[in-house]
C-alpha cells in the first residue's frame, strides 16, 4: 500500500533499531513517554519493543482521549440517552466504556436508548436534520484533531438553523496534559518517575504545529521529537530522543515534517478558537482535576451546547481501589504493575480506563504484549465461538 | 438443476391456483406464513420451483433419505447479514455456503441441506425470489440438495426482509478423523487464500460508510477444495473456516481447544493491497475481518508442501500459503512476528468489530 509500506519496513527498521543500540549508552537508562495512545498501538502493533535495547524504555502517556475521559462525563451521556430521551451519536469506541453502576452507551442502547456509532460528527448533524423531531447530541470527545471538525459542525449547524442539535463537549488540551505530568511530584521532587524526553504526538501537532512543545523543551528540559504514528516514525523518533540526550541537548524536532509544520494548520486553529474557549478546570480520568486543560463552547453559540439545553448532572464516582490507571496514565506505573491486569481486567471485562480503548497502555499491552510475560495468570475463560 | 429435471419431477404433485404468485410487484403477505393456500402456493411456485429435488418434491413435513456407510455430520447455521445482497454475493448463497462449509470442515462430504426461512411482511418477492435462485445455484455448485425446509413470516417491523438458517448433514470418508483437539506442535498453519474480503466489502456498504471498493466477497463453498485436500492427505488434523472474528478466532479457539500455541508470520499471511487499505483507514485488523470463502488447515510439518501443492492446483485455493507453525506453549497464546521484525499476541477480538456480518 503506497504511502504506508514505506513506514512499516523490516529492513529499514532493523538498520535504525541497530542505530539506537550503537548509539544507546550501555551505562545509562533512557526513558522516553510516547504521549499518544496511537504511538502506543503502534508500539505493540508492530512489536517495537522487541527491537529496542534493554536500556531504551518506552513510558505510555495519557494521550489516549477516550481513557481521560472520566466516568461522570460519561454517566452524564448515557443520563442524555436514558433520561433526556434525545439520540446520542458517538464515536464507536467510547459505546463500550463502562460507567458507573457497569453501565455504557452499549448497554443503554439495548435497553432502548438511541445510541448511534458516527465515524465523523458530520453524520450526527445530517441525523439531526433528517430527523427534524428528535434532539440530537452529539458526544464531542478528543485531543486537538477532533477539536477542529466540531466546530465546524457547530458552525454548520448554526447556518443551518438546526434547533434540534447540540454537543456535549468533552474536548481535552495537549499541552496541559503534559505540564500536568512534568509538574507531577513524581517527576520534579520524588524522581519516581524518570523521564528523559518525549514521543510528541502526531495527528495533535498537525493541528497545533511544533511551537507549543518549545515551552516544554526550554522550561523542562525535556527534548521533544514530534513522530508519525507509522512504526518507522516511532523508531526514528527514538533515535532522535537517543542522540539528544547523548550531544545534552533539549529541543524540539520534527521528525514527522511530512505532516507537522512549526505553527501548525491556522485555519483550524481559528474556527476552534471562534467556537470554544478555555475551562477553568477540567477532570481528567488518571490526572485528576487539571487547570485550564479542555474546552468548551462559546456563550454565543451555547444554543450548541448540550451542557446548557439539558441538565446534565455531573456526579462523580469512585474507582476501583487497586486499579492504577492514574499512576500508569502519568507515566508511574505500567500495566503489569497493577494487580487487577489481566484477572479480572481484560479488554472484555475492563475495569480500568486504560484496558477500555485499544489506545490505552493496558489494553495494548494486554492485546499485543502479554507475551512477554509467560508469568502472568491470564485469562483463559474464552467460550468458543 | 435443469429445466427438465424440475419440470419431470413437480409434474406428479402439482396444484393449481386461480393466480400465480406475482414475483415481479408482489410482497410477501401474513397469509404466506399461515399454513393456508397462499403458503402452499409461495412453496409451490417459488420454493420447489427452484429447489426441486426427489426428496424434497415428495412435499413430506421432513426428508427421509439414505446416507453411505461413515460418521455422520451435522451442522446449522443462520444468517442474518444486512445488507442482504452484497458484492460477491447475497444471503441465499451465503445461507448455503455457511453451512455446506461448516459440515466440510470436518472432512465430510455435505449432502443435505434444510432451509428455515422467516420472512418479514411487505419484503419483496422478487427480491425474495433472487435469493432462493442464489440458494439453487450455490447449491447446485456445490453439489448438496435443499431436501425440507420451513417458511415463517412475521409482521412488518419485526425483521429485516429475510433470515435464513440452514442445516446440513454429510458423511465422513473412511480415514479421516479431523478436530479442533488434534492439532499438535510441529504441525503447520496454512491458509487457503486472501483474508478479509467478506468482511470489507460488507463494510463497503454499511450506512454512513458507503466506499467504493473493487472487493467481492469471498463467499463459497469449499467441499470440493477438502475433498482433494483429504484425497491426498488424509491425516489433516483439523480444519477451520475463519468466519467471524476472522483467523485470529479461529486460530485462539484451536490453540485453546488443542492446548498448544502458535506462531505465524505477518509477510507469509495473504491479504489483498485493497482490503489492507480499507482496513487501514477504517481502523481494523485484517485478522479479526470475517472470511466466508477460506479454510484454515493444521497438518504434520512432513505433510504440509505436499497439502500446499494440492490446495494451489485447485481454483479456490490458488492463493494457499502456509503461514505459521503450531508450538508447545502452556498459555496458549497465538503470537505472531511482525513485518516489521517485532512479535506480538493475536488476540481474540474485542467486542463487535462489524455486527450482522453473515
Amino acid at each position: 500500500m503506497k504511502y504506508v509500506d514505506e513506514y512499516r519496513d523490516g529492513g529499514l527498521a532493523r538498520e535504525i533499531a541497530a542505530k539506537i543500540c550503537a548509539e544507546a549508552t550501555p551505562e545509562r537508562a533512557y526513558h522516553f513517554m510516547e504521549f499518544c495512545g496511537g504511538h502506543t498501538h503502534a508500539i505493540f502493533r508492530y512489536g517495537i519493543p522487541d527491537l529496542l535495547p534493554d536500556n531504551v524504555k518506552m513510558i505510555h502517556g495519557p494521550g489516549c482521549p477516550v481513557c481521560v475521559l472520566p466516568i461522570p462525563r460519561l454517566d452524564a451521556a448515557i443520563e442524555l440517552a436514558v433520561t433526556h430521551g434525545v439520540t446520542l451519536c458517538s464515536y464507536g469506541d467510547m459505546l463500550r466504556v463502562p460507567g458507573s453502576r457497569k453501565r455504557s452507551l452499549l448497554k443503554a442502547k439495548a435497553e432502548g436508548a438511541d445510541v448511534r456509532m458516527v465515524y465523523s460528527c458530520m453524520d450526527a448533524l445530517r441525523i439531526a436534520q433528517e430527523n427534524p423531531e428528535k434532539e440530537v447530541v452529539f458526544f464531542a470527545i478528543g485531543f486537538e484533531t477532533t477539536t477542529p471538525p466540531t466546530a465546524l459542525v457547530i458552525n454548520q449547524a448554526k447556518k443551518l438553523g438546526l434547533k434540534n442539535f447540540t454537543v456535549y463537549c468533552n474536548h481535552v488540551l495537549t499541552p496541559a496534559a503534559i505540564s500536568n505530568i512534568l509538574e507531577s511530584p513524581e517527576v520534579r521532587e520524588l524522581g519516581v518517575l524518570p523521564l528523559d524526553g518525549f514521543v510528541g504526538p502526531a495527528h495533535v501537532s498537525t493541528v497545533i504545529g511544533s511551537q507549543p512543545y518549545h515551552y516544554f523543551a526550554e522550561e523542562y528540559q525535556k527534548p521533544v521529537v514530534i513522530a508519525g504514528f507509522e512504526p518507522l516514525d516511532v523508531l526514528q523518533a527514538i533515535l532522535m530522543l537517543v542522540r539528544q540526550i547523548n550531544e545534552g541537548r533539549a529541543e524540539v524536532e520534527n521528525e514527522f515534517s511530512r505532516a507537522v509544520t512549526y505553527m501548525g494548520n491556522s485555519r483550524a486553529k481559528q474556527v476552534v478558537a471562534d467556537t470554544f474557549e478555555l475551562r477553568r478546570s477540567f477532570e481528567w480520568r488518571g490526572l485528576g482535576v487539571v487547570p485550564y486543560s479542555a474546552l468548551k463552547i462559546k456563550d454565543a453559540l451555547s444554543e450548541f451546547d448540550a451542557e446548557k439545553r439539558f441538565i446534565v448532572d455531573y456526579r462523580s464516582t469512585r474507582e476501583n481501589k487497586s486499579c492504577e490507571c492514574g499512576a500508569i496514565l502519568r507515566g508511574v506505573k505500567s500495566p503489569r504493575d497493577c494487580t487487577l491486569f489481566g484477572d479480572p481486567c481484560t479488554p472484555e471485562n475492563p475495569l480500568g480506563s486504560c484496558m477500555v480503548s485499544s489506545e490505552g497502555a493496558c489494553a495494548a499491552y494486554y492485546s499485543y504484549g502479554r507475551y512477554q510475560e509467560r508469568t502472568f495468570a491470564t485469562d483463559q475463560s474464552h467460550p468458543a465461538a | 438443476m435443469t429445466e427438465q429435471s424440475r419440470t419431470d419431477s413437480t409434474d406428479g404433485n402439482k396444484r393449481h391456483y386461480s393466480h400465480t404468485l406475482d414475483l415481479s410487484k408482489g410482497k410477501v403477505e401474513m397469509v404466506h406464513g399461515s399454513g393456508g393456500k397462499a403458503m402452499a402456493q409461495l412453496i409451490d411456485e417459488l420454493f420447489l420451483n427452484a429447489f426441486s429435488n426427489p426428496w424434497l418434491d415428495e412435499m413430506n413435513d421432513q426428508a427421509c433419505f439414505q446416507l453411505s456407510a461413515g460418521r455422520v455430520v451435522m451442522a446449522t447455521d443462520s444468517h442474518v447479514i444486512s445488507p442482504l445482497f452484497f458484492p460477491g454475493g447475497d444471503i441465499g448463497c451465503l445461507s448455503v455456503h455457511g453451512t455446506v462449509n461448516d459440515v466440510a470442515m470436518s472432512g465430510a462430504v455435505p449432502k443435505y441441506l434444510s432451509a428455515g426461512f422467516i420472512l418479514e411482511e411487505g419484503y419483496p418477492l422478487a427480491d425474495l425470489q433472487t435469493i432462493v435462485t442464489s440458494m439453487a445455484a450455490a447449491a447446485e455448485g456445490a453439489g448438496v440438495y435443499i431436501v425440507t425446509g420451513d417458511t415463517k413470516v412475521v409482521e412488518r417491523g419485526k425483521g429485516d426482509g429475510c433470515f435464513i438458517t440452514t442445516t446440513g448433514i454429510g458423511v465422513v470418508p473412511e480415514g479421516v478423523s479431523m478436530g479442533a483437539d488434534r492439532v499438535t506442535a510441529g504441525d503447520k498453519i496454512i491458509v487457503s487464500g486472501s483474508l478479509g474480503d467478506h468482511g470489507v466489502a460488507i463494510m463497503s456498504l454499511r450506512e454512513n460508510l458507503t466506499f467504493e471498493t473493487t472487493i467481492e466477497s469471498d463467499t463459497q463453498s469449499l467441499n470440493d477444495l477438502v475433498a482433494a485436500m483429504v484425497a491426498v492427505v488424509p491425516d489433516i488434523h483439523c480444519l477451520r473456516d475463519p468466519t467471524r472474528g476472522g483467523l485470529s478466532a479461529t486460530l485462539n479457539e484451536i490453540a485453546q481447544q488443542s492446548k498448544v500455541g502458535m506462531q505465524v508470520y505477518e509477510t507469509e499471511i495473504p491479504v489483498k493491497p485493497q482490503v489492507k487499505a480499507a482496513c487501514e483507514f477504517l481502523g481494523l485488523d485484517p485478522l479479526f475481518v470475517a472470511n466466508e470463502g477460506k479454510l484454515v488447515a493444521f497438518c504434520p510439518a512432513a505433510k504440509a508442501e505436499q497439502l500446499l501443492a494440492v490446495m494451489r492446483a485447485h481454483p479456490k485455493g490458488m492463493d494457499a500459503a502456509i503461514i505459521g507453525d503450531v508450538i508447545e506453549d502452556d498459555l496458549q497464546f497465538v503470537q505472531m512476528q511482525t513485518a516489521f521484525g517485532g512479535n506480538r499476541m493475536v488476540d481474540w477480538i474485542n467486542g463487535e468489530q462489524l455486527p450482522r456480518i453473515c
